[in-house]
């Protein structure tokens, strides 16, 4: 069938099998590749994106429920060719190993600071419970969401 | 495979009609996972989430409906009032679950371990069924729930939601899990308290085929604070040895299997602090001021 999806602003469409996901819409439709493909059931919120201004994981989507719907994904915080400030954070906290959570965790960060630029250490780690990784046991990346927030309310 | 994109409810229920073997879908988050990892392979599936008759919530007569389409985001931001039902959404999966997860699809899929369950079953819950054929039924929520993934809908109906008398009265939801996020329950219980009628309900998932209540625990509890006058008066104090049976009677009402999870022993043992815990707190917020 074919799915068309407002993706970052732009509308984009492509056939697709009716039974794939969201994800794979994204990834292999329109070479989408920021989202992360790792656990497929909703664990590890790798492939979150925003459906309709909701947090998601996208491979709990199907593509066609997106139809006719806007999307925003991890390449859509990206302006002018530069690194949003919650991505910048990551990188200057060391909160990126393999780096294979981090498109995930970054859009989970970027969720929660809309709503709460000064979020409590609960609320980060509530609003981080849906994002897995493996590699830096989290730390790296609370420090990253402080950097962030202080960042992005003016702070150095 | 074919996907239906219904626009609004009585184009749903003529698609169900015409299709009965096709497969709602509405949140996706138990579906898309068989979907993905190719153990379902439906002929026809109809997207429900665009729905909206399915997605709100009302309170008439003393009763409440909650539409099928509601995810656990919306209850815990627009209901807290119903704190158990609060409790369990916001135990949920993960904000991203949340966001997408309905209780609609907690009843259709029927699993044990479906938390909003045991809170629907303390509430005496009906689900609200409607074909195009044959119009709107009720059905009990134990009527429903037949088995392990299994329920009394028929092939041309959906579930349009769920109706319970409105209780006054402390309860809680809790469950056991190994952490606190995206955790399949291992036990969970709600525990309600219905002052008007002087009962206590006690309702237990993920340890048994189905939900289960633990009724010879309701109706000892009711009977001590009867007998004790604490009904009338929250100040009496119930004996650690009612609280104790009380506990006994909910472990000894579940009906746990071993599996990946956890023990059968684990899960009953689990049943009775959870029971405790939740009479305990439910005894002290009967004692709480009224102003508070």
């Amino acid at each position: 069938m074919v799915v068309r999806v407002k993706v970052n602003n732009e509308w984009r469409e492509a056939e697709v099998w009716p039974g794939a996901s969201l994800l794979t819409f994204l990834r292999d439709r329109l070479g989408l590749y920021g989202s992360k493909n790792a656990c497929e059931q909703g664990e590890c919120g790798s492939c979150s994106v925003w459906l309709e201004g909701a947090l998601v994981c996208s491979c709990l989507v199907l593509a066609a429920q997106a139809h006719e719907r806007e999307v925003r994904t991890v390449e859509g915080l990206m302006a002018d060719e530069r690194l949003h400030p919650i991505q910048e954070a990551f990188v200057e906290a060391g909160a990126v190993q393999c780096g294979f959570c981090t498109p995930g965790f970054v859009v989970a960060v970027a969720e929660l600071l809309q709503k709460d630029p000064t979020p409590s250490p609960a609320t980060v780690r509530e609003a981080l419970s849906g994002n897995l990784c493996r590699c830096t046991g989290y730390q790296k990346i609370l420090d990253a969401v402080s950097l962030a927030s202080s960042r992005m309310r003016g702070g150095t | 495979m074919e996907v239906l994109l219904p626009h609004s409810l009585e184009e749903a229920l003529a698609i169900k009609g015409e299709r009965p073997e096709a497969t709602p879908i509405a949140g996706g988050t138990d579906l898309m996972v068989d979907l993905n990892f190719g153990r379902l392979r439906p002929a026809a599936m109809i997207d429900l989430s665009r729905v909206a008759e399915l997605a709100s919530w009302q309170q008439e007569d003393g009763h409440v409906f909650l539409g099928a389409g509601l995810t656990y985001a919306t209850i815990v931001k627009e209901m807290p009032e119903f704190k158990p039902l609060v409790q369990a959404s916001r135990s949920v999966g993960s904000p991203q679950i949340r966001n997408r997860g309905t209780v609609g699809g907690n009843l259709g899929t029927a699993s044990p371990a479906g938390d909003a369950l045991p809170v629907l079953a303390a509430y005496d819950a009906d689900v609200v069924l409607r074909s195009r054929a044959r119009g709107e039924r009720s059905l009990a929520w134990h009527a429903f729930l037949t088995g392990p993934k299994k329920t009394a809908i028929a092939p041309d109906e959906l579930i349009i939601g769920t109706r319970w008398r409105r209780l006054r009265g402390p309860g809680s939801f809790s469950k056991i899990g190994t952490r606190n996020a995206m955790v399949i329950s291992v036990a969970g219980l709600c525990l309600v308290v219905d002052e008007e009628n002087g009962a206590v309900k006690v309702a237990l998932g993920s340890v048994g085929p189905t939900i289960l209540r633990a009724t010879e625990a309701e109706q000892q509890i009711a009977a001590a604070m009867t007998s004790s006058g604490a009904w009338q008066d929250s100040s009496i104090t119930i004996t650690e040895q009612v609280i104790d049976e009380f506990g006994s009677l909910v472990a000894a009402a579940a009906k746990p299997l071993d599996d990946v999870r956890g023990t059968a022993a684990y899960r009953r043992h689990g049943c009775r602090v959870l029971a405790r815990r939740a009479l305990i707190w439910a005894l002290n917020e009967r004692r709480l001021p009224a102003w508070l």
